[in-house]
């Protein structure tokens, strides 16, 4: 059995948080990361024993905290179990988390503390149910969690990623099963070379955007859109307290986009303005138009803003289709004055619709609910979010660690059988959410590129 | 009029490449076996390309030689090219590629069976199979004669039910004039069992005298030839024959182009699925229209014929089209076609309905082999026929079945695939298929499966004898090379340079200079004074040993996590829907595919860890219950 860790308490700001490892390697990872004021290693420490003292990631002190041995077979899961209480926050406990996995601690999968604990006797024959149970809600509320925050563009991002591997993967297999094929291209190592680098820039680049500290730290990525003159600029100051993007009544006036760290509630945006969409002439407005599609895309949350006051346009509803796939809540501004906007066409489209004024400042204490609502206590089972996102960090990271082994052998000059075979253990980090199959795969991926045969 | 002609333990349908293997290796472990074939001058033909191996094929070959079975040795004797391939791309990657005369290896083949103790050949076609309470007990033949039998292994290859197309035209037959059997499909299916239709197709044969070889690019074979059969000696061995290469080019195109009305597939005349790896040259054309020209290999047939096989040039096509296009190539201006290219549908089995044993899991003692079980390839059947003809003796013997699972071998990985996942187009063998390559290497298949083949009792106990010494000095030698100290010296260290890496200051052992990627165990030959003199193949393993050591090492470790999950057993009569927390999907793909075991069940796509945990639980729970 390998050795398995997760958060264990609920994900809640304040309080104490546990981070809970089981398996038989416990003990030495908590040497690896923790360091009791008494001297004393966790793996000399008695069943059932504390110990105060600190965790600490490079030298650098992450928190003070309490950490509690339970022996094998003593302990909830029946394995060697070690629970590291630590100060709460979300923050401090992922990183915690983050540091003993990278110390040889798998991600627990769903209900795996339950599972173990069946399995090695702990419970009686009538539970067994209740824990099929823990594991598939908690996995299906991962998946739901992990398609709905992460839908829209991460989804994408990591799905170009695969397309990248595979690519690389279908060439060398074709070139390796066809080597008397003219048609296959022969792998060239520099061309190798700098494919690995280009997956490994976009791999490392994916790995830190997941970084839930980050979000928590940098912000959530979100782009304030909708046609001109609805209100973008002025929500925009409204939020960020001050006037910051050029406010007039001129439609089109905003056409670069303008970034903003705001504070709503607990969370922390990074907010884009961007310039109003509508069908133009005019080649520099056209311009922003283009940028702020391109904004759409990257961005973890949407704000699409309405006028409440004027009836649905074209080209309102061009920007409502291209946000068919986005984490996105409507903002029906203007509330002020006389409504004439369809509410139910925007109802169907979007899960939230919030109606503020800009201009007076009313209403943004809804969108500030629906934010914390989204993302911090979401509707979504939290553990399953955390989890989800955690594991999706986690894959990314065993495929850009094995992409990394990879061009390392490849510089080397290990032969390419050796290089595939890392190549193949990246693509497999990534397939790992899906359960989708690597050999199935690139065979596909041969066939449909390449024309091979007797 | 029925009348019963005999009694045997194994009796095998069909004597092409996995019949074959599938009778000996019957017959050779005492079983009484009998060897049916609609005619005994086709037996182990080869009705498509001249060649045996290629890659991960080569492998197979290999395998089934270290396993004990004939191809390997049928291969070496009946060679006239040699290659092995990949050079330069890997050791995994290597394979053996031969062209064989034709008739000789059917005259081998034929030799061998006829020699073989306990088997006998009949020449008849099959048309039942006779079944008592869901278990085997003969077949019939078209003559009225009833065998009895305790097994049964079909394999039928391309035959059954075959149909041949040519363009507009298409009757009912085999490759090769040979009448195709009709009457055991049904018997099949009466007995439960699944048939589907797949497709393939093969090019012409033309004559010798009509191709310009003069402005024909060549291909030799190797100069040092590695035979298939570990038991091969290396030296004496010749090529004797050359391939030619050439290609189409626009105006090929356009002659096909404008008569793709009159090919069968594009008329919809033929319903069979094809190979995805084995396209028609029409199909090429179409796929990939923006191709400007296709290659193609010229082979000889056989050293006493003047048939040549034009290698990617597979057509269904009517013969006036296939003349036209293939005059347009260079080198066949005046080609004459002595037999046209067609295509062929056949029946073959769904093989998910068959067990790792490769018996079929709903009547006892029945067995499916070869292109029958949905796979492609001289190789890829007969290493089916062997563990077929394995399995129905053992059983009849009442011992423990063989299970090769995927960490053992390329045989085993195939059958793997084929039961758990199915085939939806014929299956080749290919070296992406196998995650654990590293260790599946075609230079160490007797060490990974000769020790199975001695105790299933059809390897020697003086070649299992002579594979222990083989191991104990790769062992020796690899010891001594790495306790062995090696100090700088100048001579080294301009030795180091010129081969581009770095000099050394301080003394090291031997085993970390072969390390590294510039050099290896034979280059620093001259640096090891007291070097044993050892045999090549033996040298061989020690390189790869030490070259390849750490991916070794964790290819093992991931081999240990799959068996652990293939210990835990799934019974068969599992209603997945019953389980709670499986999701939806899961219960769908388990139900179609059911898995024989949790790392079965892992190898489904669809099937997530989530679920994987549920099953775990669940298998727990009912094995507490018993």
């Amino acid at each position: 059995m390998s050795t398995v860790a997760a958060i264990s308490t609920p994900n809640a700001i304040g309080g104490i948080s546990v981070i809970r490892i089981s398996g038989p390697d416990s003990f030495c990872i908590c040497d690896k990361v923790f360091r009791a004021y008494n001297g004393k290693k966790a793996s000399e420490m008695e069943g059932y024993t504390c110990a105060y003292g600190e965790i600490s990631e490079n030298g650098e002190k992450l928190d003070d905290v309490v950490l509690t041995v339970f022996r094998a077979p003593k302990s909830y899961t029946g394995e060697d179990v070690a629970e590291i209480s630590c100060h709460g926050g979300m923050y401090i406990t992922r990183q915690i988390l983050r540091l003993v996995t990278a110390s040889g601690a798998e991600l627990a999968g769903a209900g795996e503390f339950t599972k173990r604990a069946f399995l090695n006797g702990k419970m009686s024959l009538t539970q067994a149910e209740a824990v099929m149970d823990v594991i598939s809600s908690n996995s299906r509320s991962e998946l739901r969690y992990a398609v709905a925050l992460k839908d829209g563009a991460m989804f994408r991002r990591i799905s170009s990623v695969r397309e990248k591997l595979l690519k690389v993967l279908g060439d060398l297999a074709a070139w390796a099963d066809y080597p008397e094929e003219e048609d296959i291209p022969f792998v060239e190592p520099q061309k190798l070379d700098a494919d690995l680098e280009d997956i490994r820039a976009e791999l490392s680049g994916l790995s830190s955007t997941y970084d839930y500290g980050k979000i928590i730290k940098e912000g959530i990525n979100t782009v304030i859109v909708g046609r001109p003159n609805v209100g973008k600029s002025t929500l925009m100051n409204c939020l960020s307290g001050y006037e910051r993007s050029i406010v007039t009544n001129i439609a089109g006036t905003t056409r670069d986009v303008v970034e903003e760290y705001v504070k709503v509630g607990e969370l922390t945006i990074r907010l884009s303005d961007t310039a109003g969409i509508r069908s133009t002439d005019d080649c520099i407005e056209q311009k922003g138009v283009e940028i702020a599609y391109g904004k759409i895309k990257e961005a973890d949350l949407i704000l699409a803003v309405f006028d409440s006051s004027e009836e649905l346009s074209d080209d309102d509803k061009k920007i409502i289709d291209s946000l068919s796939e986005k984490n996105a809540i409507a903002l029906l501004n203007k509330s002020d004055k006389e409504r004439k906007a369809d509410t139910g066409y925007l109802e169907a489209h979007f899960k939230y619709v919030i109606e503020i004024s800009a201009k007076h400042s009313d209403g943004i204490e809804g969108l500030e609910q629906c934010l914390e609502k989204m993302f911090i206590n979401e509707e979504i089972d939290a553990q399953g979010g955390i989890i989800a996102n955690e594991r999706q960090k986690l894959c990314l990271e065993m495929s850009l660690s094995s992409v990394n082994n990879a061009i390392s052998a490849l510089r080397a000059g290990e032969s390419l059988d050796a290089v595939t075979v890392l190549i193949d253990e990246s693509l497999a980090g990534l397939l790992r959410l899906t359960g989708e199959n690597v050999a199935d795969s690139v065979v596909n991926e041969v066939f449909s590129r390449f024309c091979v045969g007797k | 009029m029925e009348y019963v002609m005999g009694s045997y333990d194994v009796i095998v349908v069909g004597a092409g490449h996995a019949g074959v293997e599938a009778a000996l290796g019957a017959a050779r472990l005492g079983c009484s076996a009998a060897l049916f074939t609609i005619s005994l001058d086709t037996i182990s033909n080869m009705p498509c390309n001249p060649s045996i191996g290629g890659t991960a094929k080569g492998h197979l070959v290999r395998e089934i030689d270290a396993l004990g079975g004939e191809m390997g040795r049928a291969a070496d004797k009946c060679f006239i090219q040699s290659r092995m391939l990949n050079k330069g791309r890997g050791p995994a990657v290597h394979s053996l590629r031969a062209q064989a005369d034709r008739k000789l290896l059917h005259q081998y083949m034929k030799n061998v069976c006829e020699n073989q103790e306990n088997l006998d050949i009949k020449q008849a076609e099959v048309t039942a199979v006779i079944t008592e309470d869901g278990k085997i007990t003969g077949i019939k033949t078209h003559l009225g004669a009833v065998y009895h039998a305790k097994a049964v292994i079909i394999a039928t290859g391309t035959y059954l039910r075959g149909k041949i197309h040519v363009g507009e035209s298409s009757y009912t037959g085999g490759p090769d004039a040979i009448i195709a059997p009709m009457s055991l499909t049904d018997s099949l299916k009466e007995n439960g069992i699944t048939l589907r239709r797949f497709k393939t197709g093969t090019p012409c044969r033309v004559h010798r005298r009509s191709i310009n070889f003069d402005i024909l690019e060549k291909q030799d074979g190797d100069d040092d030839i590695t035979p298939f059969s570990f038991e091969t000696d290396r030296s004496g061995l010749k090529n004797q024959v050359s391939c030619y290469i050439s290609y189409t080019n626009a105006e090929t195109h356009r002659v096909i182009k404008e008569n793709l009305h009159r090919s069968p597939l594009y008329g919809g005349k033929i319903e069979g699925v094809g190979p995805r790896y084995c396209p028609s040259i029409e199909d090429k054309i179409v796929r990939f229209a923006d191709k400007e020209r296709h290659q193609l290999f010229i082979e000889p047939m056989g050293l006493d014929t003047d048939e040549y096989y034009l290698q990617g040039m597979s057509s269904s096509l009517p013969e006036d089209v296939q003349l036209a296009f293939l005059r347009t190539i260079k080198g066949l201006e005046n080609v004459e076609i002595m037999r046209p290219a067609y295509a062929i549908e056949y029946d073959c089995c769904d093989p998910t309905e068959l067990l790792p044993t490769l018996e079929f899991k709903n009547i006892s003692g029945l067995y499916g082999a070869g292109q029958f079980n949905g796979t492609s390839g001289y190789e890829e059947a007969a290493a089916q026929g062997l563990v077929a003809g394995i399995n129905a003796a053992l059983k009849i013997q009442g011992k423990e079945p063989l299970i090769l699972d995927r960490a053992s071998s390329y045989t085993g990985t195939l059958i793997d695939d084929l039961v758990t996942k199915g085939c939806d187009d014929p299956y080749r063998m290919m070296t992406s298929r196998s995650e654990y390559r590293l260790l599946l290497r075609q230079d160490n298949c007797d060490q990974r499966l000769t020790p199975i083949g001695h105790r299933i009792g059809l390897i020697s106990d003086e070649r299992f004898e002579r594979l222990k010494i083989k191991e104990k000095q790769i062992a020796e030698e690899f010891e001594r090379v790495s306790t062995l100290n090696i100090a700088p010296s100048e001579e080294l260290n301009r030795f180091l340079e010129e081969n581009g890496t770095t000099p050394m200051s301080t003394g090291c052992k031997l085993v970390d200079l072969m390390r590294r990627p510039q050099l290896n165990y034979f280059m620093l030959e001259k640096f090891d004074k007291n070097r044993p003199s050892l045999d090549f193949y033996v040298c061989e393993q020690v390189d790869l040993k030490i070259k390849y050591d750490g991916y070794i090492q964790k290819q093992i470790a991931q081999v240990e996590q799959m068996r652990k999950l293939n210990d835990k057993v799934l019974p068969e009569d599992i209603d997945y829907k019953e389980i709670k927390g499986l999701r939806l999907e899961a219960v769908e793909k388990l139900s179609k595919f059911r898995p024989f075991s949790i790392g079965h069940a892992s190898r489904i796509s669809g099937v997530s860890p989530a679920d994987i945990s549920v099953l775990l639980i669940w298998l727990e729970q009912t094995n507490r219950k018993k």
